[in-house]
């Protein structure tokens, strides 16, 4: 069992006793106001902390339900009477969510979207496949450099970026230090909107990074005709291996 | 019509005994020691949210997903699935790839007539292989477009940091996959496409020389650097790249799912 703690015996004996003397006279109950209406902080009193010393000085300033006249409304059959002691807000003990997360089931709801997807592109890989054959040039030969030799595409930025650069700045350097940019990219954004209007900076930068590559790999892809030279796809020819 | 005789038609009963015959085995011990409570393939079941639950915490899918997950994270116009499909795309590309390697000898002197022979004479040898090659293609596509997917939306932000890494490691291992596949045929293409791209590493600074060495096994493309690249293609990196995957699938879960609505 857990013992009563000390103020809280002493505040009932208090109550007792007041509803005990308040039988005869309503008026008199001196002992009753005294620890808390009076605002003197008595030893026992010191234990609790003053907000909730507050709250008591607050309810007890409200008309004590012993104090109306009918001696029978707060006093129990053993001259108890019931006291509110505190008031539990909500949300201090039972964490409440204020709005509940929406969620539904993963089956059937994503699986089947995954499961559709899955089925799409391996119809489409499959009826491209019928359609457009892998390139398969003839066997490799030392001895045959072909003209122009491209990387495979996702190379070929780079590739164009040999045309400006020294091979160790287009080939090291400037893919080096894009990739720990990249790698760095979520500590240097210290921004923590994801809203895209307060990221008009990162996305700009983005969207240029993207394009920059994008026409890098196009240019070096349809517009690079023999010896690496510019040439237009409309006027050349197209010298591009998938 | 043909019920005169209190007879059913042919079909009728066909498709009674095979009803039962379904039943019988939905009820064995042997389909119920498979098919775990709750799935969809066992005897009984009906759809309610418990065996909803029941469907991804009795499978295997409960490794991926879990029970349930946000409204939003299903929009298919958030993510576009391009996650999803470069992962599917990667089972895809096993598939046909372990076909290929079954009629593929990894030597300068057989490379390039196996693939002759494969698209020639072996049943549907030059389907596989043009599904081996664009699969693959497309692979790197929606790799790179899932992460220009995940910046905009600022899905790499706290607490994502670190899966955005992991993800830049798996494009970059999807690149070198893509790329060490490339010279396997041996033919004209895949050469001069790898000595293009093999020079650009030799200018790393210092040590450049000894990069390229490692990676051709000599110092010219030979044979030696088939053997390797196929080595790279078929075994260490698609182990490698399967680590990470895992690392960044666990971490889309732990971090709290996909990245809310903007």
């Amino acid at each position: 069992m857990t013992e009563i703690p000390e103020h809280l015996r002493k505040r009932a004996e208090e109550a007792r006793a007041k509803a005990a003397g308040t039988k005869g006279d309503s008026s008199s109950s001196p002992e009753s106001d005294t620890p808390v209406a009076s605002g003197e902080v008595s030893s026992t009193d010191e234990k609790i902390p003053a907000h909730l010393l507050d709250r008591g000085k607050a309810a007890s300033d409200q008309p004590a339900p012993v104090e109306s006249s009918d001696p029978g409304l707060g006093t129990g059959p053993d001259g108890n009477t019931q006291r509110l002691l505190a008031v539990v807000k909500s949300g201090s003990i039972q964490d409440t969510k204020a709005t509940p997360i929406d969620k539904v089931h993963v089956w059937p709801h994503l699986l089947v979207i995954e499961f559709l997807a899955a089925l799409g592109i391996t119809l489409f890989t499959l009826l491209f496949s019928i359609f457009v054959n892998a390139p398969l040039l003839e066997l490799a030969d030392f001895n045959k450099t072909p003209n122009p030799s491209k990387a495979p595409w996702y190379f070929l930025g780079l590739q164009e970026l040999l045309t400006m650069f020294h091979p160790m700045v287009a080939g090291v350097t400037i893919p080096g230090m894009g990739l720990i940019l990249l790698v760095m990219a979520p500590y240097m954004d210290k921004n923590p909107s994801r809203k895209p209007e307060d990221r008009k900076f990162a996305i700009s930068l983005w969207t240029v990074h993207l394009m920059f590559w994008a026409v890098l790999v196009m240019i070096g892809s349809f517009f690079r005709g023999p010896g690496f030279n510019f040439v237009f796809p409309w006027d050349a020819g197209l010298f591009f291996e998938l | 019509m043909s019920e005169e005789n209190g007879k059913k038609p042919a079909g009728q009963a066909l498709q009674e005994r095979l009803g039962q015959a379904g039943d019988r085995m939905q009820d064995s011990q042997a389909w119920a020691s498979i098919f775990r409570p709750g799935s969809i393939f066992r005897k009984g079941y009906s759809d309610s949210p418990r065996n909803r639950s029941y469907v991804i915490m009795n499978s295997v899918m409960y490794h991926l997903h879990p029970v349930k997950v946000k409204r939003h994270a299903v929009k298919v116009s958030y993510t576009l699935c391009l996650g999803g499909l470069s992962f599917f795309l990667f089972i895809l590309l096993t598939v046909t790839g372990i076909f290929l390697m079954f009629f593929y000898r990894p030597t300068a002197a057989q490379a390039w007539d196996d693939i002759q022979i494969l698209q020639t004479a072996v049943g549907f040898g030059l389907l596989v292989r043009n599904m081996h090659r664009w699969a693959a293609h497309l692979m790197v596509l929606t790799v790179f477009l899932h992460m220009a997917r995940v910046f905009y939306h600022g899905a790499y932000k706290p607490p994502r940091e670190f899966n955005w890494v992991i993800g830049v490691m798996l494009l970059q291992l999807t690149l070198l996959l893509s790329f060490t596949g490339y010279l396997l045929p041996w033919d004209q293409l895949a050469l001069w496409a790898v000595t293009v791209g093999t020079n650009m590493m030799g200018f790393t600074p210092v040590f450049g020389e000894q990069v390229r060495f490692v990676l051709l096994g000599g110092v010219e493309i030979g044979t030696d650097t088939l053997l390797r690249w196929y080595v790279l293609h078929v075994l260490m990196l698609p182990f490698v790249i399967v680590i990470f995957m895992a690392i960044h699938f666990w971490r889309v879960r732990k971090d709290g799912g996909i990245s809310g609505p903007l």
